[in-house]
């Protein structure tokens, strides 16, 4: 896929006021993140003091200790992780079949079905909220537990569109023809060939799923209680009390964004690449 | 990445018994092949469409039904109670129905174009040849990979009125305290900059992937032609980019329009969901959660839901047709 993306254009070099404009768009990227740092690493005094403090303190893991001490965080951040990671397992999985089926598979009623894929994307959450929530307490029982997270996530529109654009270019037709022709079942072909040939777009549909899910805050906020909170419920609650402790408050914030901004700083260029990719390709 | 292991494959199929396969189990083979070229699909296709079906269209629909009764969670019985078009009627007379769609609209407008406008400068900046370009776009993206929760919490405090850095800052240049909560024009501004720190980064690495395939004979010929920069970018990249600038204006009209967490969570109130004292910044989203959550008015929280939606329809469709229509220059 890199080498029929790479360029034959030219580019002009750029010059020192782009990288001066860069530089401060990317400054003011960074800084809230920074600034968070920050406050996370001093005492609530300290932050309010103007003029304000503008570099790291020493008090980083005390203020960490005491978020854990005060809070579920240990039991958010736990249920955070299970529901990201099941969901992400789920997502891709289903995505990368059925985006499978939409890229390379003659069946009828495909377009009138992936169609309806790309409708059920315009589809905003609060439509669907209160019966989703009534289902979730009255008929199966689910409300505060954590299943009521992950099964409605299980599966969504984004990662089958996702997967479809990038198998389409992804595994090549006369490979499938050339399988069929040995007598490879469909699920051959997808362990053989298409599994090998979406890895990259996995991992990046993946990543990105994860951060989704861990993400999220309007779901869990209706479903779950602060008895099994997620990450970002914890956060919330942490930053509603009547005394408001900043430094604990940004502390928590921290903790809460750290596996993500890890795993970002981790995976950052394919998630670039993939979202890039996306782009020219919709 | 699929070529080797196709090689392997074909390395290994000589490794059976010649002849076993094609003799005895053709027809039975066969018929089972054409079942599953048949049936693989929709079994693959099955998973999305029995959780969206189950836990989106249901739903959705189900709303649709409910905002039609007079649905009250605390009386109970009263689910079944049909209304008609009641609580449409009732939200044609609702002060806060109309105040949280303004709400919504201008929290969105000052969201939305901003961020835009800035992400395509941001690429077109990003688009010339430099060093430390994957750094550069990391550094635009990661605020987007924070969540609504983390960050609006973190502008909580950088928009605080009295120790916050922004009016730290603005002091600076001689500017008195804002209450950023308190005022409508304030409270919207504020909202939007969590909006567009967020999504101005994720936007411009959009527009420069679709800039990227922009060929550089078009500013070469136009360059000899005399134009200059800026209308090179006029009359070259903004209509070359018309389909991605297109796909962020509906996608970004339609995350604004749903705004929820940010208005929420950027609350000082005692009841997050009102938006405010004077329910300045109470969107949609907000308002609906505050009727079924809070008032426990089922049905008519479903029937602002579906005003809602309603909105995000209107609203995308005439953006998609004003976007469309632009043109560069000309």
């Amino acid at each position: 896929m890199t080498g029929r993306r790479s360029r034959t254009t030219r580019q002009l070099t750029a010059g020192r006021g782009v990288y001066a404009v860069l530089g401060v768009a990317v400054l003011l990227s960074l800084f809230p993140l920074y600034w968070t740092l920050v406050a996370a690493s001093r005492t609530n005094t300290e932050i309010h003091r103007m003029p304000p403090v503008l570099l790291p303190g020493g008090r980083l893991w005390h203020n960490v200790t005491q978020v854990f001490a005060q809070t579920d965080l240990r039991l958010a951040m736990l249920n955070s992780l299970v529901v990201a990671t099941t969901v992400t397992a789920s997502v891709v999985l289903t995505s990368t079949l059925g985006g499978f089926a939409f890229a390379k598979l003659r069946f009828p009623g495909r377009s009138p079905l992936l169609a309806s894929v790309v409708a059920t994307m315009m589809v905003p959450t609060q439509l669907g909220i209160i019966p989703l929530y009534i289902m979730m307490a009255n008929w199966f029982h689910w409300a505060d537990h954590l299943q009521a997270l992950i099964v409605p996530a299980a599966a969504n529109a984004f990662g089958l569109f996702f997967m479809r654009q990038y198998l389409i270019g992804a595994v090549p037709d006369e490979l499938l023809d050339a399988g069929r022709m040995d007598g490879c079942t469909t699920r051959g072909l997808v362990w053989h060939v298409v599994l090998p040939a979406a890895r990259p777009a996995m991992s990046v549909l993946g990543m990105l799923t994860f951060m989704a899910a861990w993400n999220d805050f309007y779901w869990p906020k209706v479903v779950m209680t602060q008895q099994n909170p997620t990450v970002q419920l914890t956060l919330s609650e942490l930053a509603s009390g009547y005394i408001k402790d900043y430094s604990l408050v940004l502390t928590g914030a921290l903790v809460a964004s750290a596996p993500v901004l890890v795993a970002f700083l981790l995976m950052g260029r394919q998630i670039i690449d993939g979202i890039m990719q996306g782009a020219t390709k919709g | 990445m699929a070529a080797p292991t196709a090689a392997a494959r074909g390395a290994r199929a000589p490794a059976r018994p010649a002849g076993r396969r094609p003799a005895g189990h053709r027809p039975a083979g066969h018929r089972r092949h054409r079942l599953d070229r048949t049936l693989s699909p929709y079994l693959y296709l099955s998973p999305f469409f029995l959780v969206f079906g189950v836990f989106g269209l249901f739903p959705m629909l189900y709303t649709g039904y409910v905002s039609f009764t007079g649905w009250r969670a605390d009386r109970p019985g009263s689910a079944g109670d049909w209304v008609g078009f009641e609580n449409y009627r009732k939200l044609l007379d609702d002060p806060f129905f109309w105040n949280a769609v303004k709400n919504t609209l201008g929290i969105g407008v000052l969201a939305t174009v901003p961020q835009l406008l800035l992400a395509l400068g941001l690429a077109h900046l990003l688009n010339y040849r430099m060093r430390g370009r994957t750094l550069l776009r990391l550094g635009v993206l990661l605020p987007n990979v924070t969540s609504v929760a983390a960050v609006t919490l973190i502008f909580v405090q950088l928009f605080g009125r009295d120790f916050g850095l922004v009016n730290w800052f603005l002091s600076l240049f001689g500017v008195d305290h804002v209450d950023w909560q308190a005022g409508t024009l304030s409270s919207w501004t504020a909202i939007a900059a969590i909006v567009t720190w967020r999504w101005t980064g994720y936007n411009a690495l959009l527009y420069l992937a679709a800039m990227q395939t922009v060929p550089f004979e078009l500013y070469e010929a136009a360059a000899l032609d005399g134009a200059s920069r800026w209308r090179q970018f006029r009359s070259i990249t903004i209509p070359m980019l018309r389909p991605t600038i297109l796909f962020t204006v509906i996608v970004s009209t339609i995350g604004a329009l749903q705004l929820f967490g940010e208005p929420m969570l950027f609350s000082q109130q005692q009841d997050p969901t009102t938006g405010g004292s004077q329910h300045q910044f109470q969107t949609l989203a907000l308002y609906s959660y505050n009727q079924f959550w809070g008032r426990f008015k089922y049905g008519y929280g479903a029937a602002i839901s579906w005003a809602m939606f309603l909105l995000i329809v209107l609203v995308a469709a005439v953006n998609f047709l004003a976007a469309r229509r632009m043109r560069g220059v000309e």
